[in-house]
């Protein structure tokens, strides 16, 4: 009721600082925000419905298109989750294969992170800089797997193409020129005393935020939180490969900014030896999967923006009964009304663009009523029915 | 000087101010382009601009005050060009210079605030807190001169005290002066870091949001004449002013032009955008104690 009285600024549903349709209010007493609301929904999908249409194989590619930057996250999440209805581990090889993709995404998108933020900044050199930098990164996706983007590498059991050992030297050129020009990159950001005076103390959120609102990925380990699904829940070639995970304390912009730049250097070390591992040997690349039995599995990913969750159950058929997908700006996004309540408008857009939100993987449902344009079902609304569902399962009216 | 020449004079002084400015914009499009990698404009990119907003529809929005949103833009289009013009013919007094190019950020102000949008509410709230930021320095970077030419206001004085004794940015105060005079302009323009009031990613153009067709054309415009007159106004006040008599002092002219114009864009592109609590600390606290520290140096005669 309080808000009644204060200005509302509008960000979006369509504004040069997002990328996708979103609408944020900021509740506004002066240039201070005083709460934020967020609503989504303008551009839903039905993703997890369409899977229950498609058959195994073809749930690789949908998933793939659910997010353009983190293309690779979401099907290797679903794959984790099927190969554990499966029960059954990848080859060898297709572990390090799967892994170099992952990292070599992981880079890409945080230097895509870092461009964007730049241009909130309306710092356009940064911008231009890093993109450009990406590039390569996107050069080099081309070449082992043939396409920049949805890369359609991973399938259950396995990966689609193999690594050839001629690609491996003009990788290996291509990741010391990175690491060059990331080292260049990363100084630069973190040495430019305008940025540290932009960036610095804004947006803040402790540890106890990062656990109330189950933060996630670099948002989380810029508080102190060291929760990287790669260490503690090992799987593909993570467990095999020396690296550490990057955390720093303070859990600002600036933070997260050091936590990404920081991940990228892990991330070039860890394809380095990814590669060190795959080259002049052979190895079989995938386990043929026939069928998948009934049951149920989840599978996670520390995708670039954090843990991704993918859980599916199957009842033995061609295609999921259920597929729910967790992407982790879900949980990211939240932490706004931590992060920006008592800040100012001109930091409530780099505190926005700081958590690398993902709006095309969190798209949710949203039922308006076209009389009066009122939203119908609001948080109330959706506990009580979840409530009402989860009573007709235990009455055993549903499976 | 009667009324007719005051006319021609006015009407040469704002067509030769538009051109240079658009150009001078282009330049600045296009270096920091390839800055940042990319090709850039071609150089009739901004008179292309010009042309086509002009045959966009004009949109005036319900809330707004037609009339104070019209003639906003072209208060201010015809404010730079009067005090472009005063400037190119050294014509007039540093102070009344010093007024007219205060009134393109007050028809944004202005206009912004007819607009009835609160985004540009937003923004002109900024562009206020900014005009009340950079005129201090600026009117310092003014005095200067005016103290070193023996407390003469008139531009023509300034530059001929120069012409005959040296330009002032050779003293340590005029150096001081001069990199003020910079960085208030910088803010006075309105580009990174003092970008503030317009700031894309925040606020969406703020004072211009419902700006569309030739109003924001006019707008435009006005920057643009301002990025012609501002760094002449520099270059006239620190740097020995301009001549056209010969061509090589017409190029020696034009090399002080972009002189400040290349340091101007290398701020730009160097630096993050500002918050408004920085940029007012920047320049009440940092610039305008030195332009007065500047004062007392020029005053004592260093």
């Amino acid at each position: 009721m309080k808000n009644k009285k204060r200005v509302i600024i509008p960000i979006g549903p369509y504004h040069p600082l997002l990328e996708e349709p979103e609408f944020f209010s900021l509740y506004c007493d002066g240039e201070t925000v005083v709460d934020v609301e967020w609503e989504a929904g303008y551009n839903h999908r039905a993703i997890e419905k369409l899977s229950e249409s498609k058959h195994w194989d073809q749930v690789t590619f949908l998933v793939e298109r659910i997010c353009g930057i983190c293309s690779t996250s979401h099907p290797f999440a679903y794959c984790n989750a099927v190969e554990d209805i499966l029960g059954i581990t990848v080859p060898e090889r297709a572990k390090y294969i799967r892994s170099i993709i992952g990292e070599m995404e992981r880079i890409h998108s945080h230097l895509l992170w870092v461009g964007l933020a730049g241009h909130f900044l309306g710092y356009n050199t940064v911008f231009m800089w890093a993109w450009k930098y990406r590039e390569t990164i996107l050069d080099m996706f081309e070449m082992i797997t043939g396409n920049r983007n949805h890369y359609a590498m991973f399938r259950i059991g396995g990966v689609r193409r193999d690594i050839e050992d001629g690609d491996i030297p003009s990788l290996r050129k291509v990741l010391g020129e990175m690491e060059g020009k990331l080292e260049m990159l990363t100084r630069a950001v973190l040495d430019d005393p305008v940025l540290a005076v932009r960036l610095k103390g804004v947006g803040v959120l402790t540890r106890r935020d990062i656990k109330d609102f189950g933060a996630v990925g670099p948002v989380a380990r810029a508080s102190g939180v060291d929760f990287d699904v790669r260490k503690d829940d090992p799987y593909a070639a993570y467990p095999l490969v020396k690296w550490k995970v990057i955390t720093t304390g303070n859990g600002d912009v600036f933070d997260k900014a050091v936590v990404r730049l920081l991940e990228t250097f892990e991330s070039v070390s860890i394809i380095r030896q990814c590669l060190d591992a795959i080259e002049g040997k052979k190895g079989e690349i995938e386990n043929q999967v026939r069928e998948v039995p009934a049951g149920q599995g989840i599978g996670r990913h520390e995708a670039p923006r954090g843990e991704c969750f993918h859980y599916v159950r199957s009842d033995g058929a061609n295609s999921p009964v259920r597929h729910k997908i967790r992407a982790p700006s879900y949980v990211n996004i939240p932490t706004f009304k931590a992060s920006c309540t008592g800040q100012t408008i001109s930091d409530v857009a780099i505190i926005l663009a700081g958590v690398d939100p993902c709006y095309c993987c969190t798209e949710r449902v949203a039922v308006y009523d076209a009389g009066n344009k009122k939203k119908l079902y609001g948080f109330p609304e959706l506990v009580e029915m979840s409530r009402k569902k989860t009573e007709r399962i235990i009455k055993g009216e549903m499976k | 000087m009667n009324i007719f020449f005051m006319a021609l004079y006015f009407i040469a002084g704002f067509i030769l101010l538009g051109v240079w400015g658009l150009l001078a914009m282009w330049l600045e499009r296009k270096a920091a382009a390839r800055l940042q990698f990319r090709v850039g404009p071609p150089w009739y990119q901004n008179f292309a601009d010009l042309v086509k907003l002009s045959g966009k529809e004009m949109l005036i929005p319900e809330r707004a005050n037609s009339l104070v949103f019209i003639f906003a833009p072209v208060v201010s289009v015809l404010a730079a060009a009067a005090a472009g013009t005063l400037i190119l013919f050294r014509a007039g007094d540093a102070i009344l210079i010093l007024y007219l190019l205060a009134i393109p950020s007050l028809g944004a102000i202005i206009g912004g605030s007819s607009s009835g949008n609160v985004l540009a509410v937003v923004g002109i709230s900024r562009e206020i807190k900014l005009l009340l930021g950079y005129e201090l320095p600026f009117a310092c970077a003014v005095i200067i001169p005016a103290l070193k030419s023996g407390a003469s206001t008139s531009l023509a004085g300034i530059v001929s005290q120069q012409q005959a004794g040296g330009v002032f940015a050779g003293s340590v105060s005029g150096i001081a002066g001069f990199v003020i005079a910079v960085f208030s302009l910088q803010g006075k323009i309105g580009l990174v870091p003092f970008d503030l009031a317009e700031a894309e990613g925040e606020i969406a153009t703020g004072s211009q949001i419902e700006y569309s067709g030739i109003l924001l054309g006019l707008f435009k415009l006005s920057r643009a004449i301002l990025l012609a007159a501002g760094p002449l106004f520099v270059v006239s006040l620190y740097l020995g002013g301009f001549n056209l008599s010969s061509p090589g002092a017409a190029a020696a002219g034009m090399l002080k032009y972009l002189l400040v114009l290349v340091l101007m864009i290398l701020l730009k592109n160097t630096n993050p955008r500002l918050r408004i609590d920085h940029a007012l600390r920047f320049f009440w606290g940092g610039l305008a104690l030195a332009g007065m520290a500047a004062i007392l140096l020029a005053f004592i005669g260093y």
